[in-house]
């Protein structure tokens, strides 16, 4: 590297007026930790009131605005920044482009997020208390019969819509321009694939939830009834607004993730991925089916048969395209030379615990058979599954796995073992007896329930403490590696690891691929 | 050639994603929220029947067969007033006019204006549940300490499905004093 290379400025204004990819996406990281930990603690809250029946520590009401604040944090603050943050790291490294398309609205839409998160959280100090109405907000519930808190909730909403957005097309641009020379599509890594498909997602997606909370608020200020049956809206329609969103949102989140699995799995197994083209397919098909499924979250409201059927059938649909995932996972894997480090463990986690997620969504999507699982604890096994084993193994091993290359020092490998089996057993002891709560009838988002239930619920908030308690290890390990890990300067820090983002030095230098690289003619 | 809005190609990409940004928030308005409305008139889902009187010519009476209509009140809550059926139900046969009266009544001291907003059961059977009048079309104003007579005049479809052979028709008055204006939608 030429000394006309200027690093990194110093102090604060460093990393507020940043447009480099790394910082931002190292921002992201740290941010969506940080909310990771903050809606972590609010679990904790959850599970320590269900420790035991009866009401133990908080109110009812408190507790309701917990379970609303911990799913939005978790969604919005934590899962979706972080992989927010490793496209912003990775895809310009993966794609050989020296920065993202347009670096200063990266920083914009990495900068508004904060002040989205503390407009949300300061609602716990406002009269009548933060949002209690369910991550979920179903009308007429959040404007009716909302704390005025709801007002600052919406603009919340808005701003960080509006930050994914941004952040959606700045990927989209980056991807369809920024590829070096010979990058052709088909030769991109599968990170990149799933997340520009997930970036056209929330582009499509995102304005609904803008529209949809618009509505609330015109509802809730301007004397509208989109929501209200007494001015001759309908409750219903909020569902099937805020589902329209909120489907495709659940694959907004997983997709990322399939592509942290489908980078990972083939370095430890030393052998390239199977069926690289079909699991660019499924990725599509997945994003497709998404957007005409919405109503199996609604099977209750009183649809046409007909309407039941149809969603249950596309519903089962996306098991297809899924299924060809979890196979093509499990054959790269096949007489592969496999290594079990930490990355590794999480990717096979990831693998077992999302495939359990995956089948209990088949269950909930058969209708007559959603009538009773519908809103009990089940629902919340099922999406934990998928969103704590599935986004959160799978960011977690992407952090193990790409950290030594984005600060040249090697985390601790028996530490992270730890973490990871400490992890697996925690949310084990945490979900699964929830399975069988919720198919006893116990519903979610209860402070209080029956004593038949109290056995579970004891090893579920046991679980989650453990679960909760393993991340502090993981973050100990992060600041251990960065301020003190064993240095590595191998390009390729894993053996087996392939992509242009292993050909750079190690650490990863504050500018790369200032000149295109070559790419070689067989498929990388 | 694909058409360039910017030099940039960058830039270019950007504007085109602006632009499917603001048409899907857009489309909420535009598509999502008409269309669902427009459907569920039309197929008579969700148990909505139409907003409007039924004027349609009148048909020959079916006197082979009877069906239950069932009649069911319910306040929405914090609505004070005393609203009921004068008559919980009635045997009617498809095709013929039928006729009947809800009963409500303001307890309180205070002007105020009710909307009744109705619902059939089973929701198939909306499309062909036809009001020829119905106080539901309206709001309705009543004073302190009135009360009225609302009523009501429906025809079941002779098309009713066969295996129907009762329907509810359930309604819910909500208290629209505060928000009453031009821009309620008056069912």
């Amino acid at each position: 590297m030429g000394d006309h290379h200027h690093g990194p400025a110093k102090g604060l204004s460093r990393w507020f007026f940043t447009t480099n990819h790394k910082d931002i996406g190292t921002m992201y990281l740290w941010f969506s930790f940080a909310m990771f930990l903050l809606g972590g603690f609010f679990a904790m809250v959850i599970r320590a009131e269900l420790f035991q029946p009866g009401m133990q520590l908080v109110e009812p009401g408190f507790f309701n605005q917990m379970t609303t604040l911990h799913g939005l944090v978790m969604v919005f603050g934590a899962i979706m920044p972080s992989f927010v943050g490793l496209a912003n790291w990775l895809i310009p490294m993966m794609i050989g482009a020296p920065d993202m398309a347009l670096p200063r609205m990266n920083n914009w839409s990495f900068w508004i997020l904060p002040p989205g998160f503390l407009m949300l959280a300061s609602t716990l100090f406002m009269e009548g208390g933060a949002p209690a109405f369910g991550w979920t907000f179903y009308a007429p519930l959040s404007t009716t019969y909302a704390a005025p808190s709801v007002t600052f909730f919406i603009f919340a909403i808005h701003i960080l819509g509006m930050s994914s957005i941004m952040g959606s097309i700045n990927i989209i641009a980056t991807v369809m321009n920024m590829r070096a020379p010979g990058m052709t599509y088909m030769k991109m890594p599968l990170f990149v694939w799933t997340w520009l498909i997930t970036a056209f997602l929330l582009v499509a997606v995102m304005p609904v939830l803008a529209g949809c909370v618009t509505m609330m608020l015109m509802d809730i200020h301007f004397g509208t009834s989109f929501f209200s049956a007494a001015g001759g809206g309908d409750p219903v329609l909020f569902q099937h607004v805020f589902w329209f969103f909120g489907h495709p949102e659940v694959y907004i989140i997983i997709l990322p993730a399939f592509g942290v699995i489908s980078q990972i799995i083939p370095a430890f197994s030393r052998k390239p991925l199977f069926g690289y083209a079909s699991m660019v397919y499924a990725t599509a098909s997945i994003a497709f089916l998404s957007f005409i499924v919405w109503a199996h979250h609604m099977y209750t409201v009183g649809m046409p048969v007909a309407g039941e059927l149809f969603f249950m059938y596309a519903t089962m649909l996306i098991a297809v395209p899924t299924g060809v995932k979890v196979f093509n996972w499990v054959a790269t894997m096949w007489r592969g030379a496999i290594t079990l480090e930490t990355p590794m463990l999480f990717s096979l986690g990831f693998l077992v615990l999302f495939t359990l997620g995956g089948f209990t969504g088949l269950m909930l999507s058969i209708a007559p058979a959603d009538f009773q699982y519908h809103d009990t604890y089940f629902v919340v096994a099922h999406f934990h599954y998928v969103m704590v084993a599935g986004a959160v193994f799978s960011m977690t091993a992407a952090v193990y796995y790409w950290l030594p290359k984005w600060c040249g020092r090697m985390y601790n490998e028996n530490m992270g073992k730890l973490h990871f089996w400490v992890s697996f057993v925690g949310f084990n002891i945490t979900f699964f007896p929830q399975h069988f709560v919720g198919l006893s009838g116990m519903p979610r988002r209860i402070p209080d329930y029956a004593l038949q239930f109290a056995d579970f619920n004891m090893m579920s908030s046991i679980g989650a403490f453990i679960y909760g308690a393993s991340q502090l290890l993981f973050l100990y390990n992060v600041i251990a590696t960065i301020v003190a890990g064993q240095r590595v300067s191998d390009e390729k820090v894993w053996d087996g690891a392939e992509g242009l983002e292993w050909t750079i030095p190690t650490p990863a230098p504050y500018h790369t691929f200032e000149v295109p690289p070559k790419i070689e003619a067989s498929h990388a | 050639m694909p058409m360039r809005l910017s030099a940039n190609p960058s830039i270019d990409t950007a504007i085109k994603l602006v632009a499917v940004t603001v048409a899907m928030f857009a489309f909420v308005f535009v598509v999502m929220v008409p269309l669902y409305n427009v459907l569920c008139d039309a197929l008579g889902i969700n148990g909505k029947t139409s907003g409007q009187a039924y004027t349609s010519a009148v048909s020959s009476i079916d006197d082979s067969r009877e069906v239950l209509v069932q009649f069911v009140a319910t306040n929405n809550e914090r609505m004070p007033w005393e609203f009921r059926p004068s008559v919980t139900m009635m045997r009617v046969h498809p095709g013929a006019a039928n006729d009947t009266v809800f009963l409500a009544a303001n307890p309180t001291d205070a002007a105020m204006v009710g909307q009744a907003i109705p619902s059939i059961s089973p929701a198939r059977a909306a499309a062909y549940f036809h009001k020829t009048e119905c106080f539901c079309f309206n709001q309705q104003p009543l004073a302190g300490k009135d009360q009225a007579e609302l009523p009501l005049q429906f025809i079941v479809d002779r098309d009713l499905p066969a295996d129907i052979k009762r329907i509810t028709l359930s309604y819910t008055i909500f208290d629209v004093t505060d928000s009453v204006g031009p821009q309620v939608a008056a069912r």
